[in-house]
């Protein structure tokens, strides 16, 4: 069964949980003490990840790190639909790879404040809030324009990609970083469909819907 | 946003926590801050932890180029570090369940909330939220009833006895639902401890808590704690526990209005404030407390979310 390494607040790892779950793959999680206890920079965990960050998957005895490199390979391995990364579509396959670099400047604004202001991480603050809300217009008028073309999703196709699998925690934990999404109406209406797909699952933070 | 400072003698005057211990000596120096100034917070040779104020920091004498901060008052005690602005009484608060050599002691982490630190302790205090925040937790529909129990003041603490709920899932170490019982214990203005039935003993208690550090009158870190008489269950399981509960709360507690916790005892509806965080309210009320509350305000300003 496929093992990971796993913490309950960290949205990199919620991306990897919401994934699993919506794949119905079963696994097991293994909690590392994140907070406080920084468990993943200790040596046994180093050893797994020399890195020292969680998410890593274990697929019996293949170990993966990083979010994106992980989901990458559950949907090729596990998604016989192609549904969530469309691997014999070359247009979509590059606009979700598009969207997934994207979330890397989502991740590491929006959800850098959120850990400044829940953990109390050492980053410039303000520069994470502006840089989140120079990228939130940005994903909000693309949404907008999917929205007038009849798409509900970011990457063209009737179906949710990795490409808003990625982006929504980062999204929806903002205010927690002190990033309002009053501002930005197609966001919420995107962010409110993917709460409501099947076999979608909550991270504590998350409210039900 | 510059903060305005803190003129309230009663707060500057206790002690506040400030940091854990081990961060401090593993990860430090820390910076934080209290009642809306920067204190840094670092570990000194011979194991001693000094505190000191930034506004101050370099504004001292200097002797040998060794400049002379002022420090603050420290005391590390229950794995923490505490200081005050104020003049601090001799001591702080006890909690007997500590020294128990049966028991497992931690901190479970340090999580900050964009509120005041009055609506932090009283969110710990509220029983009625846990089946609808923390369903499957500590609580279940339909079992939502709040029985009756009494409040009293004792010896300058709040104690709230015979409170009882149905929980799925009390403690990690629970295997099934069971009818915990629960007092409540404000050992400080900001400290508010649980006493639980303990799921492997029910003749003895779980003590939980946290120590609410005012970091401004609009944001608090909560210093989580759990003394368990728990033996079977990894420390990351439990912390676990301890940030999914955590993390629910943080979402209602950052959208109750206002962020300041309302004082004025005439004002208060009974909606949703019960009797232990009315209790709560008149006694920082009656301790003169006014930083991060509402005092005297006019019942429209007040909104129990
Ligand atoms: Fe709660």
């Amino acid at each position: 069964m496929i093992k990971l390494y796993d913490y309950e607040l960290s949205v990199n790892c919620y991306k990897v949980r919401l994934l699993l779950n919506f794949l119905l793959v079963p696994h097991k999680l293994h909690s590392i003490d994140f907070f406080p206890g920084w468990e993943h920079k200790s040596e046994w965990f180093r050893e797994i990840n020399p890195l020292g960050h969680i998410p890593v998957i274990d697929d019996e005895g293949f170990l993966l790190r990083d979010s994106n490199a992980i989901l990458i390979y559950l949907a090729a391995k596990y998604d016989q639909s192609c549904r969530w990364y469309p691997v014999h579509e070359p247009s979509r396959l590059g606009e979700v790879s598009q969207w997934m670099m994207f979330s890397e400047g989502t991740t590491n604004t929006a959800s850098a404040a959120r850990l400044h202001d829940s953990l109390g991480y050492e980053f410039d603050i303000e520069a994470c809030r502006e840089g989140a809300h120079k990228l939130f217009r940005v994903l909000d008028e693309h949404l907008w324009f999917q929205e007038q073309n009849g798409s509900s999703w970011l990457c063209s196709g009737d179906d949710p990609t990795l490409a808003d699998l990625v982006i929504f925690p980062d999204v929806i934990l903002s205010e927690e970083g002190g990033i309002s999404r009053v501002g930005y109406p197609a966001i919420r209406r995107w962010a409110d469909r993917f709460r409501h797909l099947p076999d979608f699952s909550l991270m504590a933070g998350v409210l039900p819907t | 946003m510059v903060e305005k400072r803190c003129e309230d003698p009663v707060i500057r005057d206790l002690w506040h926590p400030v940091a854990a211990v081990p961060d401090v000596v593993d990860r430090g120096p820390i910076r934080t801050q209290l009642l809306g100034e920067t204190l840094t917070v670092q570990s000194k040779e011979g194991g001693d932890i000094c505190v000191t104020e930034e506004a101050v920091q370099g504004t001292g004498a200097s002797v040998d180029g060794v400049s002379l901060t002022p420090t603050l008052p420290t005391l590390q005690k229950f794995g923490f570090v505490w200081t005050s602005l104020g003049s601090p009484p001799d001591s702080l608060f006890d909690i007997p369940e500590f020294q128990e050599s049966d028991r497992w002691y931690e901190n479970s982490g340090s999580f900050r909330v964009h509120t005041s630190a009055g609506r932090a302790v009283e969110n710990f205090l509220d029983l009625a939220h846990f089946p609808f925040v923390h369903e499957g937790y500590l609580g279940e529909r339909p079992y939502t009833e709040v029985k009756d129990y009494s409040v009293a003041t004792k010896e300058g603490e709040i104690w709230a006895n015979g409170c009882e709920f149905y929980q799925p899932i009390a403690a990690v170490s629970a295997t099934e639902g069971q009818v915990t019982q629960y007092s409540y214990r404000l050992a400080h203005p900001f400290c508010p401890l649980l006493y639980k039935t303990s799921p492997l003993n029910r003749e003895r208690f779980d003590v939980i808590g946290i120590f609410v550090q005012p970091m401004t009158e609009e944001r608090a870190c909560a210093h989580q704690f759990l003394c368990l008489l728990d033996e079977s269950n990894d420390d990351a399981t439990i912390k676990r526990f301890q940030a999914v509960i955590f993390g629910q709360d943080k979402p209602i507690l950052e959208n109750q209005v206002p962020k300041r916790l309302p004082l004025e005892p005439r004002a208060e509806t009974p909606i949703r404030a019960d009797k232990t965080s009315i209790q709560y309210r008149r006694w920082l009320y009656d301790l003169g407390i006014s930083y991060g509350v509402v005092r005297g305000s006019s019942p429209e300003q007040i909104s129990v979310t």
